[in-house]
């Protein structure tokens, strides 16, 4: 058994009764990175240097017999949205290819302080725009379970390299989706916790208030204990909660005996494909078999999430990405005539085409005479779809959805046509709209042998229950996701 | 409600966004916003009187600190990021007509 193919509570123990030592784990995964990242390509930039110094610097801890942090020592990458100090973060856009910011992100800042071996940042959809990782405008992350399919997105490289065993775990962010629908085409764990539960101070912000940081990891126990990581109050965003968070990883116990769940029929219907579909009725079936009281019920305005996600997401992103006028940061066009032009054509060679199309839509609807008809009316929209959840999440302890309408789709099957693109996210788009947790959880694979995750939907700060859900069920052994066979590519690069 | 989304609409908008749209790509990409404003548009049905907007989901309130001096980013580092600076400031062109 290969070092890189382990979990995070798997690596604690060897480290902790010193059966391996971190930087043997370290090296194990960077061997497995080049081995398999021309292939796969997840990485953008890699830090291996410092990760190695990092896990230096645990060993000689515990060689000291110093407790070390849960997580110490484990190598894990960084979605190429979250800032790094001294180390390029690009998101994945020609706008900030050369940007290194001077400051870490709060997570960032709370992985280092807990010596945790960072080897690099990971490919994502442009400025987080997408479901595909296709807009990155440097290159292709690809499926490690079929390297013609697309890994999801945006956060594609966080699932693919944990997917492929580049990164223990994985930081990514999400929107509308974009940690769980990769992690269900990649067959992995992600979560989206509660919004203002993990500091975006140092996110690159897309759509502020529906942005969210999460895991993305091998198993359900390795989510929990980044969750104990990153979870927490920050002075620094002020949308922050101060409360008490809990111990996510003690709350873990495999029961969901007693555990009210709703499965709302709309998620259920129409352009939910068959595979799909019969995968998550035999998990229903498996919560029943554990314990759990499955009920049908309902959620209000369903065909209106997207329109309303759209509307919300893209005013925002268009507010916040103002900001890229080649002054301060970022790419400056090379030849203008004045300072109008100047902003213009920074922006239009610096951004690409769906995050144009985005920051064009989000214009309009929060143009004069437009604003009450589109941003105004999605707001309104917003409250009865939250009320809605808020109602459903009285009755019942969590909800289960699809993650996605189907598997992983093909390069360029979608790209062309931003409506179909956007289909892809119908199932998750509405929980953040609510701002409500959600996790994707293997659950099963296609006829084709495709990943398929179950989404778990919890309520405010109901973390724990969604991930003693996901436990019991990963504990139940209903599934037992299978490892990518990934060709190595070594010495190609 | 059905909104007609025209060329001229396209290039209104995205000379608000300070984005430029080559002449090749209007007609694709008004195409593509008139899609997308018409999924938008499909809200109109929903009856929303009477309701609240959100603008956040869980109740967020001013926070407020006091207002002291703290250390702030060193001037060589932020500028190391600018696409131009001079003496000690960001480079920009004119702003005003002389």
């Amino acid at each position: 058994m290969e070092l890189y193919t382990l979990t995070a509570s798997e690596m604690h123990e060897l480290l902790k009764t010193k059966k391996a030592s971190s930087v043997e784990i370290t090296n194990s995964v960077i061997g497995r990175i080049d081995d398999v990242d021309a292939t796969i390509g997840s990485f953008l930039s890699s830090t291996f240097d410092s990760a190695l110094d990092t896990a230096k610097t645990v060993d000689e801890k515990i060689a000291r017999n110093e407790k070390i942090a849960p997580l110490a020592g484990i190598p894990m990458a960084v979605k190429d949205n979250m800032c790094t100090k001294g180390v390029k973060t690009t998101c994945a856009s020609r706008m900030l290819e050369n940007y290194i910011p001077m400051y870490d992100a709060d997570v960032v800042a709370k992985l280092k302080k807990a010596d945790v071996p960072i080897l690099g940042k990971v490919n994502m959809d442009e400025f987080a725009m997408g479901s595909s990782t296709e807009t990155s405008y440097f290159k292709k992350t690809r499926n490690p379970h079929n390297i013609e399919r697309i890994p999801g997105g945006s956060s594609g490289g966080s699932a693919a390299a944990v997917c492929a065993d580049e990164a223990v775990y994985a930081l990514g962010s999400d929107t509308g989706g974009s940690i769980r629908q990769p992690s269900s085409h990649c067959g992995v764990v992600g979560l989206k916790p509660t919004y203002g539960v993990v500091s975006r101070f140092g996110l690159v912000a897309f759509a502020s208030s529906l942005d969210q940081i999460g895991p993305i990891t091998k198993n359900v126990a390795d989510c929990a204990k980044v969750m104990d990581l990153i979870a927490g109050h920050d002075e620094k965003d002020s949308t922050s909660f101060n409360i008490d968070y809990p111990n996510y990883s003690a709350n873990l116990i495999p029961d969901a005996k007693g555990l009210k769940i709703g499965v709302p029929r709309e998620y259920m219907g129409k352009g939910i494909s068959e595979d799909v579909s019969a995968v998550i009725k035999n998990v229903i079936k498996q919560y029943e078999d554990m314990g759990a009281i499955v009920e049908e019920t309902s959620l209000p305005l369903t065909d209106y999430y997207l329109a309303a996600y759209y509307i919300i997401a893209c005013a925002e992103a268009s507010s916040n990405l103002a900001r890229y006028d080649g002054i301060k940061y970022g790419y400056r066009t090379k030849d203008f005539s004045d300072l109008t032009d100047l902003y213009k054509k920074t922006r239009s060679e610096g951004f690409g085409d769906e995050v144009k199309r985005r920051i064009i839509l989000g214009t309009y609807v929060l143009s004069s005479g437009y604003y009450d008809a589109y941003y105004k009316k999605a707001q309104q929209v917003r409250t009865i779809i939250r009320n809605g959840f808020s109602d459903e999440l009285d009755k019942y302890d969590l909800l289960l959805t699809p993650v996605t309408p189907d598997v992983a789709f093909k390069f360029g099957e979608k790209s062309s046509d931003p409506i179909t693109m956007y289909l892809e996210d119908i199932c998750t788009v509405s929980i953040n709209i609510a701002g409500v947790p959600a996790i994707s959880v293997p659950c099963g694979v296609n006829r084709e042998n495709l990943p398929i995750g179950v989404q778990l939907i919890g309520k405010h700060f109901g973390e724990p229950t969604l991930l003693r859900a996901a436990y019991a069920f990963e504990q139940s052994g209903f599934f037992t996701p299978q490892k990518p066979q990934i060709k190595s590519v070594k010495g190609s690069k | 409600m059905k909104t007609v989304i025209t060329e001229e609409d396209v290039r209104y908008v995205a000379n608000l966004a300070k984005l430029h749209v080559p002449d090749g790509q209007i007609n694709a990409l008004t195409k593509q916003m008139a899609d997308i404003v018409a999924l938008a548009d499909k809200l109109s049905d929903v009856d929303t009187s009477g309701i609240e907007p959100t603008n956040h989901v869980i109740p967020v309130n001013n926070v407020f600190r006091e207002d002291e001096v703290r250390p702030s980013y060193p001037r060589d580092e932020m500028l190391a990021n600018a696409p131009m600076s001079s003496a000690g400031c960001y480079f920009v062109p004119y702003t005003f007509d002389e």
